[in-house]
């Protein structure tokens, strides 16, 4: 890294990037392990730092409805939540998606109650796969601060219009201390241009019926930017690299090209699983790391031909199995998955955990760690 | 790779005093970072937190199970946690004491009386000894990261030069 060094955690380098993007507009509820981000903001607001209109709101509900109604006079948005702030979003996300509005959310990945638990899994975000939100999953304090900046010009780019949700695991991340570069974005993010924004002067319908013939016209149209949005995220990625130098992809690979086995997993433990793979190689079997960070859009052109997977979900569907792993095996019906479901509720898993899971894989199968083998 | 856990007592910053180890690490030119192990805790619970210094990036989020040293800030902690669990042979120990206290052998003891010092400084909030600043004066001296380093950490957190005092004073006063 270039520039100077300051120690964040990574709530703080999503509330510091949410402050570069110059929201006009911040409604948000606290919630732990979030809490830091949108206290950060209140300060920056309280201060005179950051010349946004902060609403605190009562429940998660009123905040993205907050959100949705600054969104639609077409001014920039931003908000943060987690778990069960995030399940109490759900209807509006779906609403948020729907209006095209291009909201970008920091979101810290904390698993659902009962009974209460304060620490990461993904399940609550993974829920919320089907609203028409992107989703991206980060792992170092560096890379939610790049990520929040790209989510506000990939959000509001006219090919997508699609609301971004910045992923992180509670405490693992948001509360981790890492030293990172707090780069001025400049004019990185342009000027937000809503075409369907509220205009006086131009009346127009808003959250009117729409009927049997056309409303899966809107939904196509969601997909169509959806689609797009591939393009947009790798345009973004490319033009933040040629500004700022730091490389990102939608999946990040580590060790891949010669690698007989990857392990795949999003957040934290794909990055640690970085440190898995230098051990196996160490011990001579050939392992390497995908990091999914994009999950909406989902990946399509991952390079998995000829090689074994194992795939470790920090979340779980019941009935089905791990998300991650499903979603795989669905897009890519030949990859051979060993199904690892690691991580919830925060429990401990360390690089050497997962060299193990490459170790006793057993493609076809899904282990569930910390449960003795007879009862799985 | 440099690894430590640090023992402490929820409100006894703990969690700054890792925060402020790992800042002092980066200004030397190393990667570093500080996990808070967060629990359940309130204030008086024991508490652990995470150090990890390295020459590249910290790829690594889970706890430390094998630490090249443990800072104990409250020795009360030993009485219901093992402290030295995992401990590599020939780790060093940091202690907060102003009497020497015995350890199995195989480890390196090192010890200063920052909750003396924090005293005499007058460095007490609510009624607490503050010992996270004293401590970076103590890890200056064995050799954790540089003195120069170490007091700019602590004057980005803390404007109060009781601060800097204290951990200068803890520096030229631990027991090696």
């Amino acid at each position: 890294m270039s520039g100077k060094l300051t120690m964040s955690t990574g709530n703080k380098a999503v509330a510091a990037a949410a402050k570069m993007a110059k929201p006009v507009v911040v409604a948000a509820y606290p919630i732990t392990p979030q809490t830091e981000i949108i206290e950060t903001i209140a300060d920056y607001v309280a201060s005179g730092e950051m010349d946004a209109r902060y609403i605190p709101v009562e429940s998660e509900h009123s905040a993205m409805t907050a959100c949705i109604g600054a969104s639609i006079t077409g001014v920039r948005v931003f908000t943060a939540t987690s778990s069960h702030g995030l399940l109490y979003m759900h209807e509006m996300l779906h609403w948020a998606a729907g209006a095209r509005l291009p909201i970008v959310m920091g979101q810290v990945n904390r698993t659902l109650a009962p009974g209460w638990n304060i620490w990461a899994e993904h399940t609550d975000a993974l829920s919320q796969r089907d609203t028409g939100w992107l989703q991206i999953y980060v792992s170092t304090v560096q890379e939610a601060y790049d990520a929040t900046l790209m989510a506000f010009r990939i959000a509001e780019d006219t090919r997508v219009l699609l609301p971004v949700m910045i992923n992180m695991d509670g405490f693992l991340l948001s509360h981790i201390m890492q030293p990172f570069e707090m780069t001025e974005p400049g004019d990185f993010i342009p000027p937000l241009n809503l075409p369907h924004k509220i205009d006086v002067l131009d009346p127009k319908g808003y959250g009117a019926m729409s009927p049997a013939n056309v409303h899966y016209q809107f939904r196509f149209d969601m997909e169509k930017s959806m689609r797009a949005s591939r393009t947009v995220i790798d345009e973004t990625e490319t033009e933040f690299k040629k500004r700022f130098g730091r490389t990102y992809k939608p999946v990040d690979e580590y060790l891949t090209e010669d690698a007989d086995v990857i392990i795949i997993a999003l957040g934290t433990l794909g990055k640690e699983a970085e440190v898995a793979a230098d051990l196996l190689r160490k011990e001579g079997i050939k392992a390497g790391v995908m990091r999914i960070r994009w999950f909406r859009p989902f990946p399509l052109d991952m390079n998995i031909k000829g090689k074994e997977l194992v795939v470790i979900d920090r979340d779980y569907s019941f009935g089905f199995g791990g998300v991650i792993a499903g979603e795989i095996q669905a897009r890519y019906p030949d990859a051979k998955i060993a199904s690892i479901i690691a991580g919830l509720g925060g429990q401990e898993v360390t690089y050497e955990d997962m060299a193990a899971f490459v170790k006793n894989r057993k493609t076809g199968t899904e282990f569930w760690f910390g449960i003795p083998q007879e009862e799985q | 790779m440099y690894e430590i856990r640090i023992h402490s007592r929820g409100g006894q910053g703990g969690v700054t005093a890792a925060r402020m180890m790992a800042s002092a690490a980066v200004k030397d030119g190393k990667f570093a970072t500080a996990c808070p192990f967060y629990g359940a805790e309130r204030r008086g619970a024991p508490i652990v937190s995470f150090v990890r210094i390295d020459d590249k990036p910290v790829r690594i989020y889970s706890q430390i199970n094998k630490p090249d040293m443990i800072i104990i800030l409250d020795p009360t902690v030993m009485d219901t946690v093992d402290v030295l669990d995992g401990l590599k042979e020939g780790g060093k120990i940091f202690i907060n004491t102003n009497e020497e206290t015995p350890f199995p052998p195989g480890f390196k003891v090192f010890r200063g009386d920052l909750t003396g010092i924090a005293l005499r400084e007058n460095l007490v909030v609510s009624g607490s000894a503050i010992v996270n600043t004293p401590v970076i004066g103590a890890l200056a001296k064995l050799g954790l990261f540089t003195r120069e380093s170490g007091v700019e950490a602590i004057t980005d957190t803390f404007t109060d030069p009781r601060n800097t005092n204290a951990a200068k004073a803890a520096y030229d006063e631990v027991i090696v």
